[in-house]
């Protein structure tokens, strides 16, 4: 009997003389060959109490720096914004965080209207008409959204912008190469993506062109004009293409997929008024934790006539035997309970309690808010950008709006200045080079601006990281930090 | 009153769902946004006019206690594990540990940026480092993957792995075998990864028919799936021959982890012959199930299939002795070992080590999704394998078969199994399957009706309608944490509504009634779907 | 419809799907689904029906048909062209399970080979095959 188990001798002998056994061994004796019976306990250790378990727990994060304690200007997808208390509190309600999907509607309200009301601030954000419950995070939903448009259209290449984010780029390749799609990537210039070599990328045997908005290297890329070339250049499939699977399945022209950012989507046109079909994002931002990379969740939103071929659970509304609004799960026959080998999508556990937080946190925003908070990282993220353009040894990788986060180039060892950033409690940015393994990217640090990040934060951060470059370009400045 | 039984009384109004959106008014608001310290720039120039939105999405204009107080209200219209016994098959819905919650919110776990240098999240890598190498104990498979983000993640890997491991030695397979008795997910994830699915009858004793699986598996086999004890419940007693049935003709034998409630310390999936294992952290592992997520969906393998797992991966290395000693080569992949001394990490051990992702993985199929995986159910997960320890976890195994025994006794009793006999087997491993077919013709009731009025008994049913090779199926998975009072309460509930139900089986018909909703109408929500608020 | 109905003008497949030849164009025909796979399936909610001019095949898919719980293919018992859908059924989904040899005709076909139709069951033999 542990703290989780309540079996006595009482209870057990009881037990056993109802199943009519002599032992619990005896029931594993009968059920498992002996060839596969563990002969040994598992080589662990010993169970732990509570208080143990915590301090062990507790001795691992110590050796964790978090944003708690550095002065951190980490983005690159996922965003140290500020998560109110209340979404703490009601993640951590029973009644939110222990059921499981809602199979049995009557008793599954709760849950079924968190959903609708995710979907529904969803559909706002991206303006797009139907989105589902959640997937798992922003890289598989990009692939995920590639899975669609190869059903949907059963074209044979992907043509992507080296705007995406790159962990979205391998994500898509790994999966592609599953069901037997090329994946063709589109490079940038000025820091937006081509759009020569765009149109010229993409034909009639494009299933999807999938872009960026805002990009990687965060710039805000003409979303409106990506959209109509794909459509344009995308047209009828070209001859020996077969129309694909499924009645109503045509050749038709490639699907703009667009990877989004929600929080810029307060005050940047959204996908829906693009020409994009189907928007796809990360969704930490809206009040998830960042908690080393996961969980979190994944947006989905797409054009109506898509709503069938959509992955992931969707909650619907209708009414009760009395007449009473409820909400249930709908459409299931896409999914792979039923549907199988034939399933949209093979999931099945999603990110429930991570999407509640979402649209709790896009509750507390709020229509004005969302907006206010969209102008104050814009302004930020401006003066950041000119601040630190004005340092030497450090310039802007490119000259387009930024929203949120951007890129400078550094005139010496990015690893080299982060680490001596760090010792004075800034952490800069991401790497770019490290991150993205381009030789382009050599030197480039990718800058995030938070709302928790004040004009004093950039300030110092700017300071130090003038520093820092200054010391590694000129050594000699280096041996006199180190011996003053 | 009996349990069960409709209320008598004053109908209490009901009250019509309402969204947050149809809630607030203009003008209010929760959040307050820091002002504005930095220069202000023409507007334009920051952002062009034709990037700007026209409108705002249209969110609720509503105050922090309207927001509270509507969340809160409808979390009370869902029924949940702390509130009663949800016996879903093949889910283990077993007890959530409250302490999870809170180290899982240490800030030093949740506050941590992915893109953190690994340098400075030792702790983090180092948590990693041990669970990977507590679920390759508990597997019986060496090398670990935390990566995938559920269970049918973890499915696709395994199918991505097997492509890789086939390509790697020039063949190209298409083939994925998977019992009729399989969860839809497997099914799905074959056709995802681009391969073809080949179904295989289930034998009378409700196993694999060995002879099917001879005749179907040939050199073009490239994967056999499983899931044991399978979704009836049973351990397949043939496995052994199975697995050199599939290894025979070259292929790869996937073990589906949603069952590893029953066997853990008893029997391990390496043991069995599986070379890729996925774990589901939500299910045997604590992680909470969210209302349908997160989950998280690790993967074990074998030696051979090592060489293509996803990137990065989690390495230790010997920290380089100050006279410059470097590490030795093949370190990084030392299994290692959970710390012991006191369940702290003995601080001369944690600093021997240094703890790394590593992305140069030339074989490697790539990145399944961003960063590292769920590390916040990582956490959790590895809480619970520390409280638990060896003998705790096998007792967990072993008390859920002992629990799921002794419910399918008293399920066995006279006015219970005429009408719903076990569909296969006699004893079962954690979970067993009942036939409903019986009740169906000899009440006239259906197993979705019996579901329904468990509702008003205060019970979360079980799985319905799957497996779907038992007519009118039940699924019923009690899990560990259950006493031997609250499963004696559901088998009288059972037995209670059969009794009702062969005088009036209009009752059950037209359940549930003491639920927030009655019986919705699911025909008209596929028909005409409505999946968002609609707006003035 | 309530009560089972196997109309003896009708020609039956054995995976529940029926073809009426054209009395006055033996070159054409309509093609369903059984009282038998309405019943099996539920209220229907929702189809995939092909476009005109896609072609039939003895024996394999043309569509899907769908209740909310689960998915249908729909097998042709006869080979040929599509000439009509029935577009009212996008609408009025359920007059497949009201009326599944009227209004709930699927689609209609320009046969491709007349002498497929002796493969296929009569109404006696169809019938007789549901209640072994």
């Amino acid at each position: 009997m542990s703290r989780y188990t309540a079996i006595t001798e009482a209870n057990l002998d009881a037990m056993l003389a109802a199943i009519g056994v002599g032992s619990v061994r005896e029931m594993f004796d009968r059920q498992i060959p002996a060839g596969v019976r563990l002969g040994r306990p598992l080589d662990l250790p010993e169970g732990l109490g509570e208080q143990e378990v915590y301090a062990h727990l507790r001795d691992l994060a110590a050796r964790n720096s978090s944003v708690e304690d550095e002065l951190s200007f980490l983005g690159a997808g996922m965003y140290d914004h500020y998560v109110p208390a209340l979404i703490d509190m009601l993640t951590e309600r029973s009644e939110f965080l222990t059921p499981y999907t809602p199979y049995q509607p009557e008793i599954s309200q709760g849950g079924l209207q968190v959903m609708f009301e995710y979907q529904t601030a969803i559909s706002e954000l991206t303006g797009l008409p139907v989105s589902n419950a959640s997937v798992y995070e922003g890289p598989s939903a990009v692939a995920a959204a590639g899975y669609l448009a190869k059903l949907h259209n059963g074209r044979r290449r992907f043509v992507v912008s080296a705007g995406l984010h790159p962990h979205a780029i391998e994500t898509l390749r790994t999966h592609a190469h599953g069901y037997g799609m090329e994946v063709v990537e589109v490079p940038l210039s000025d820091g937006a993506t081509d759009p020569g070599e765009w149109a010229r990328a993409i034909d009639g045997d494009t299933s999807a062109a999938i872009f960026a908005q805002p990009n990687f290297y965060g710039a805000v890329e003409d979303a409106e004009a990506l959209s109509a070339a794909a459509r344009d250049a995308g047209g009828e499939a070209g001859g020996g293409g077969s129309p694909g699977a499924g009645a109503g399945a045509a050749g038709g022209r490639p699907l703009v997929i667009c990877q989004v950012d929600p929080i810029p989507l307060g005050i940047l046109k959204p996908p829906g008024e693009c020409g994009v079909d189907v928007a796809v994002g990360e969704g930490q931002p809206l009040g998830n934790r960042l908690d080393f990379g996961g969980p979190s969740f994944g947006l989905f939103a797409a054009r109506e006539e898509y709503l069938r071929r959509m992955p992931g659970r969707i909650a619907g509304e209708t009414v009760d035997a009395d007449g009473r609004r409820g909400f249930v799960l709908t459409l299931q026959t896409r999914e792979q309970h039923i549907r199988r080998e034939k399933a949209t999508s093979n999931i099945c556990t999603a990110q429930a309690l991570n999407a509640l937080a979402g649209v709790v946190y896009l509750a507390w925003l709020g229509r004005a808010g969302i907006v206010e908070l969209g102008e104050l990282l814009l302004a930020r993220t401006h003066y950041a950008r000119e601040t630190l353009a004005g340092l030497d040894g450090v310039e802007k990788l490119h000259e387009r709006p930024v929203i949120r986060e951007f890129a400078v180039r550094l005139d010496a060892d990015v690893g080299a200045v982060i680490r001596r950033c760090l010792k004075d409690g800034v952490n800069p940015g991401v790497d770019l080079q490290a991150l993205t393994g381009r030789a382009q990217d050599a030197g480039g640090l990718l800058v995030a601006i938070t709302e928790r990040r004040s004009r004093a934060d950039i300030d110092r951060l700017a300071q130090v990281l003038g520093g820092a470059v200054a010391a590694e370009r000129d050594p000699a400045v280096a041996d006199e930090a180190v011996t003053a | 009153m009996s349990a069960g039984a409709v209320a008598e009384g004053p109908a209490i109004p009901a009250r019509e769902a309402r969204t947050i959106f149809q809630k607030g008014a203009p003008g209010r608001r929760a959040f307050v946004c820091p002002s504005l310290d930095v220069p202000e720039t023409d507007a334009e120039e920051l952002l062009p006019a034709r990037f700007r939105r026209a409108e705002p999405p249209r969110l609720p204009e509503v105050s922090e206690p309207e927001i509270v107080r509507h969340y809160v209200g409808i979390s009370k219209r869902n029924f949940d594990l702390d509130s009663g016994f949800y016996p879903l098959g093949s889910c283990t819905m077993k007890h959530n540990p409250r302490m999870h919650e809170r180290v899982a919110a240490l800030p030093g776990h949740s506050r941590l940026h992915p893109l953190q240098r690994p340098e400075r999240a030792q702790g983090a890598l180092e948590l990693m480092w041990n669970l990977q190498s507590a679920l390759s104990e508990i597997s019986g498979l060496p090398y670990v993957s935390l990566q995938p983000s559920a269970g049918s993640h973890g499915e696709l890997a395994g199918v991505l792995l097997t492509r890789a491991y086939h390509e790697d030695r020039g063949e190209t397979r298409h083939k994925v075998l998977i019992p009729d008795t399989a969860h839809g997910t497997n099914p799905a994830t074959v056709t995802m990864a681009g391969m073809e699915v080949v179904k295989l009858a289930t034998d009378a004793a409700g196993g694999v028919d060995v002879d099917d699986l001879r005749a179907k598996c040939g050199p073009d086999a490239a994967c056999l799936m499983l899931t044991n004890p399978n979704t009836l419940g049973l351990f397949d007693p043939n496995i052994e021959e199975i697995a050199a049935i599939v290894h025979g003709v070259g292929a790869t034998l996937y073990y589906d982890g949603a069952n590893l409630n029953a066997v853990m310390g008893l029997s391990r999936p390496g043991d069995m012959g599986f070379d890729i294992v996925h774990f589901n952290l939500h299910k045997s592992f604590t992680q909470p199930h969210g209302g349908g997520g997160p989950g998280s969906g690790p993967i074990a393998v074998s030696e051979r299939i090592a060489p293509f797992l996803p990137r990065p991966l989690v390495v230790r290395r010997e920290r380089p002795h100050r006279n410059g000693g470097a590490s030795a080569p093949g370190d990084e992949h030392d299994r290692g070992e959970i710390p012991r001394a006191n369940g702290h990490s003995p601080a001369a051990l944690s600093r021997t080590f240094v703890y790394d992702l590593e992305y140069d993985r030339p074989k490697s199929i790539g990145r399944l999704r961003g960063f590292q995986g769920n590390y916040g159910c990582l956490v959790r997960a590895y809480a619970y394998i520390c409280s638990l320890g060896a003998d705790g976890l096998k007792d967990a195994s072993e008390v859920a078969v002992l629990n799921a025994n002794y419910l399918l006794a008293r399920l066995s009793e006279q006015g219970v199994a005429e009408h719903l006999p076990l569909a296969y087997g006699q004893l079962c491993m954690h979970e067993f399957v009942l036939s409903g077919g019986p009740m169906k013709r000899g009440l006239g009731l259906k197993t979705l009706d019996l579901a329904k009025r468990l509702l008003d008994f205060g019970y979360h049913p079980p799985t319905v309608y799957f497996p779907l090779l038992v007519d009118e199926a039940l699924m019923i998975e009690p899990t560990e944490t259950e006493t031997k009072e609250t499963l004696d309460g559901f088998a009288d509930a059972i037995a209670a509504i059969l009794k009702e139900a062969a005088e009036d089986p209009e009752i059950a018909r037209n359940a549930p009634y003491s639920t927030p909703v009655r019986r919705l109408d699911e025909v008209a929500a596929a028909k005409r779907p409505v999946i968002r608020q609609a707006l003035d | 419809m309530a009560e089972a109905s196997y109309p003896a003008d009708l020609l039956y497949h054995s995976e529940h799907d029926w073809a009426r030849i054209d009395e006055a164009d033996p070159t054409t025909a309509t093609l369903g689904i059984t009282w038998y796979a309405q019943d099996a399936l539920g209220e229907v909610v929702f189809l995939e029906l092909p476009a005109v001019g896609t072609a039939t095949s003895k024996d394999a898919s043309y569509a899907e048909i769908e209740s909310v719980k689960a998915v249908s293919d729909v097998v042709a018992p006869l080979s040929g062209e599509i000439v009509e859908v029935n577009e009212a059924l996008t609408e009025n989904p359920g007059a497949v399970n009201e009326d599944p040899y009227g209004e709930g005709w699927l689609v209609k076909v320009r046969l491709t080979d007349a002498s497929e139709r002796e493969a296929l069951m009569d109404a006696a033999s169809y019938s007789a095959s549901l209640d072994g």
